[in-house]
């Protein structure tokens, strides 16, 4: 449970997530890695080649950790979570607080990475659509509405000369380890407390992992 | 839900594992041997695939160094050196006009020989390469992570640089020697009394180890002979240098008869490790010598020249024990000095011999003062105790020798026109390859050095004649490429180079690849009138000077219309590019001006001065098809009669 919760604290040194764009004139793609603190690009200058090309098609410029209220939330709430984990799992280890909550932990950090999801989802979608209108290229898909151009979620889309990649990365990574031991730590609660160890009270629980 | 988040997660993990598969370097085309008599196969390089090796050709009469790809002979470009260069502006715009003052002003054009790449313990470290030029005597530093010319230094006292400019075995010196002997100083003396008043001056200018910046260290006073070319010892003979000289009859007119009389000339040995700590201890005399020290600084994108007034000149004789004459037959044009450093190989050019001394019969004839006489004080070495042999009747007219490593030793003949291979040991000749026609230099990477990479040979040919597809009088000259990996040597290709390449240095391209720069940061710009930001652009008058601070990025300038220029003004376009980009250059170009174009890289600064002549709105452009909008990437100038009372103004998109 300690070690679980702890592996979050990745997300405070690597991407949570990454967006790569890689073009005929891209054979190096661009890229941006996006942290729970902010947007960086892959490369010293990707940000500003990326803002660079997008307004041509009269996107936003991608934002500032200090544009998006996400970017100071976002560290908060891991960094509240980690603490909540590791003060459950020691409180846990000493038979204070059973395996139950070792779960509950899990189904609120569920809740709340779902919720960072649809956030992303929704920023996703406003850059990509909400374009200015004095555009200098505006692009029409073939049934006449305007082209937008949000990138995907997961996985690949063409966009224009552009080949899209969307994927979690390291840090998402860390933290889906980080949540799946939490719920190794549920079990390994579960069986000590059905075969009755727990009866002895100052016996510790396995609460490592 | 967590379970998605799982199998989505290590999809992710193997699809990244399959990408990064895919961006690994683009796989060895090496190992060819099935297919080894497929000559096109050696030299075919694939579309979007990288050659072997680097191969730095000098332009000779272009006065630049242009840069091919081995094995495919593809040319990847043409560094500026020595000559004004319209296609960048270099020579043409206000940092650059400095890199070519001499002390005889401003000089647009130079005939440039022989690079030369430094060296770290006799290996080929890929910083710079080094080139001289031979009309006005200077040595340029091109720095291998801008692929620029970065530093040109004059060389005072000197007339004809041609042996030059070699690197000795940690770039302690790049050497340059001179041609012409001339009266040192220079003085109004009649052309007659050449013999005994005529010097030549052998020059050793150090590098720095950090920077590179050179500086003359120490100029060698020699006898009036021509000193045609050099190299320097390697190994067990690191510490010396050896020159050839031509004309020890020191005639002064019609020297294809007059210089070609004695039997023998000399190889001057030059133990420049002697000389060096001579000087340390304050040996040595300043005298007066005005020449020009050019440095680039890549950080304000602008050069300076500065004027040196005096050069430590040594007179050889005060230095005992530290300059030999080694007699060698006919003339000789090159002196090659094997990767060990023993065998100084002299190719008497007017001969069909070669002559081979021995460094080691070199020290034992100096230790036991086997002398022949001296010439102005500096002693001969008796020609059978330097001699180590002849590698007899190998052709005619040998120019210069190569090696590659593995023993074997390749010369080049001008005048039967072939390429012989031999064995430094045994001095058999193991096989011969025709030029087509008429080879100079031969070129094998590393070749110069202790360790050279025996792969390729490049042969540069004089004569052209109907290699190619024909083009009036004129001809761009040829090089050849050769394999040299078996016994026998394998004539692969033929392709043409920028104007008369004499010598060519060649690198793995693996040693200089990575450290090539892709773009300048507009962050660690430093020039005095870059603009920073869009929000610096702006123009200004001081009298009927006007300096115009613009910025370009995809796809506008800012300001892109400007008013209230005068007919007489003195304009200055500080243009910053403010890509960080790479390959995103844009150009400027200026109806009317009496200049070049400038072509800025991202981050870089250029001036281009213009003196408006005609009232009207006179357009500027882009001449780099930098994007979907390049077309676009224009604006205006309004000049108004000197008269007008107009105010500057500018803007952009209003």
């Amino acid at each position: 449970m300690i070690i679980g919760s702890l592996l979050l604290l990745g997300l405070f040194k690597f991407p949570l997530w990454n967006i790569m764009l890689g073009a005929p004139q891209y054979p190096e793609p661009l890229g941006m890695d996006i942290y729970i603190s902010g947007i960086q690009g892959v490369s010293e200058f990707d940000i500003q080649n990326i803002d660079g090309l997008n307004h041509y098609i009269g996107m936003k410029t991608i934002p500032k950790p200090e544009d998006m209220w996400e970017f100071n939330t976002f560290p908060t709430v891991i960094g509240i979570m980690v603490a909540l984990g590791v003060i459950i799992g020691v409180l846990g280890f000493f038979r204070k607080v059973n395996h139950w909550w070792f779960l509950g932990w899990f189904g609120v950090m569920s809740i709340l990475g779902i919720l960072g999801m649809y956030d992303f989802n929704l920023w996703l979608t406003d850059y990509g659509t909400n374009l200015d209108p004095h555009a200098i290229m505006k692009i029409t898909n073939p049934d006449g509405t305007p082209m937008t151009y949000k990138p995907p979620l997961f996985g690949h889309q063409k966009m224009l000369n552009f080949d899209v990649d969307s994927w979690p990365h390291t840090g998402a990574y860390l933290m889906f380890i980080g949540m799946l031991l939490t719920v190794v730590a549920f079990f390994v609660g579960k069986r000590a407390n059905n075969y009755g160890y727990a009866k002895d009270k100052n016996r510790p629980m396995a609460t490592a992992s | 839900m967590k379970r998605l988040f799982k199998s989505i997660s290590l999809l992710a993990l193997v699809a990244g594992v399959f990408t990064s598969c895919n961006n690994s370097e683009s796989s060895n085309n090496g190992d060819r041997g099935a297919l080894a008599s497929n000559v096109a196969e050696k030299v075919y390089v694939a579309p979007g695939e990288h050659d072997d090796y680097y191969a730095f050709i000098s332009g000779g009469y272009s006065g630049n160094l242009t840069v091919y790809g081995l094995p495919s002979g593809r040319m990847f470009k043409e560094i500026p050196v020595f000559s004004q260069f319209p296609t960048s502006g270099y020579g043409y715009s206000e940092e650059t006009k400095p890199m070519l003052n001499t002390s005889h002003g401003f000089i647009p054009w130079d005939d440039s020989h022989h690079p030369d790449i430094s060296q770290t313990n006799g290996k080929l470290d890929g910083r710079w390469v080094f080139i001289n030029g031979n009309n006005t005597p200077r040595i340029a530093k091109i720095d291998l992570k801008t692929f620029e010319t970065t530093e040109i230094i004059e060389v005072p006292n000197s007339g004809g640089n041609h042996s030059s400019s070699f690197v000795t075995e940690n770039t302690e010196y790049v050497v340059a020697g001179t041609r012409f002997s001339v009266p040192i100083p220079q003085q109004d003396i009649s052309i007659k009394e050449y013999k005994g008043k005529f010097k030549g001056t052998l020059s050793f200018i150090s590098v720095d180890p950090e920077d590179g910046r050179m500086a003359i260290k120490f100029q060698l006073l020699m006898p009036g002979f021509d000193y045609d070319l050099g190299h320097p010892g390697r190994g067990k003979s690191h510490g010396w240098f050896f020159f050839t000289t031509y004309n020890t009859e020191e005639a002064h007119t019609l020297l294809e008869v007059n210089a070609s009389q004695n039997d023998k000339d000399f190889i001057a040995a030059i133990n420049w490790k002697a000389i060096e700590e001579y000087v340390n201890n304050g040996g040595g005399k300043m005298m007066p010598a005005k020449y020009a020290h050019n440095v680039y600084d890549e950080h304000t994108h602008s050069a300076t020249s500065t004027m040196m007034d005096e050069v430590l000149m040594v007179d050889p004789t005060e230095v005992p024990g530290a300059v030999f004459l080694l007699p060698t037959p006919k003339s000789p044009h090159g002196v090659d000095v094997d990767p060990s450093g023993e065998y100084i190989i002299g190719n008497g050019k007017l001969s069909a011999d070669l002559t081979i001394h021995s460094f080691d019969n070199m020290i034992n004839a100096i230790e036991n003062e086997k002398f022949d006489g001296d010439a102005y004080g500096i002693p001969i070495i008796q020609f059978e105790d330097v001699l180590e042999g002849t590698v007899t009747q190998a052709g005619l007219g040998p120019l210069h020798t190569e090696f590659d490593g593995k023993g074997n030793a390749y010369t080049t003949f001008f005048i039967s026109s072939e390429l012989v291979k031999w064995n430094l040991e045994t001095r058999e000749v193991i096989d011969r390859q025709p030029n087509y026609y008429s080879v100079g230099h031969v070129m094998i990477p590393g070749g110069n050095s202790r360790e050279p990479f025996g792969k390729y040979a490049v042969a540069m040919n004089k004569i052209t004649k109907d290699r190619y597809l024909p083009t009036g009088p004129e001809l761009e000259h040829s090089a050849q490429l050769f394999d040299i990996s078996g016994e026998k040597m394998e004539l692969l290709l033929d392709f043409p180079t920028h104007g008369e390449p004499h010598y060519a240095a060649g690198i793995p391209a693996d040693i200089i690849k990575e450290n090539s720069q892709k773009i300048y940061r507009l962050e660690d710009n430093k020039h005095k009138y870059v603009t920073p930001t869009a929000g610096d652009a702006r123009v200004e008058r001081n009298g009927n000077e006007v300096h115009i601070y613009m910025s370009m990025i995809r796809s506008h300038f800012t300001p892109d219309n400007i008013e209230g220029i005068k007919v007489g003004d003195k304009v200055y376009f500080h243009i910053t590019n403010h890509e960080q980009d790479f390959d995103v250059p844009h150009g400027f170009a200026m109806m009317g001006a009496n200049n070049a174009e400038l072509l800025i890289m991202p981050g870089q600064t250029k001036t281009l001065f213009w003196e408006p002549k005609q009232v009207g709105v006179w357009p500027f452009y882009c001449t780099d098809f930098c994007s979907a909008l390049h077309q676009e990437m224009q604006g205006y100038i309004r000049v108004s009669p000197a008269s007008s009372n107009l105010e500057l103004s500018w803007s952009l998109g209003e």
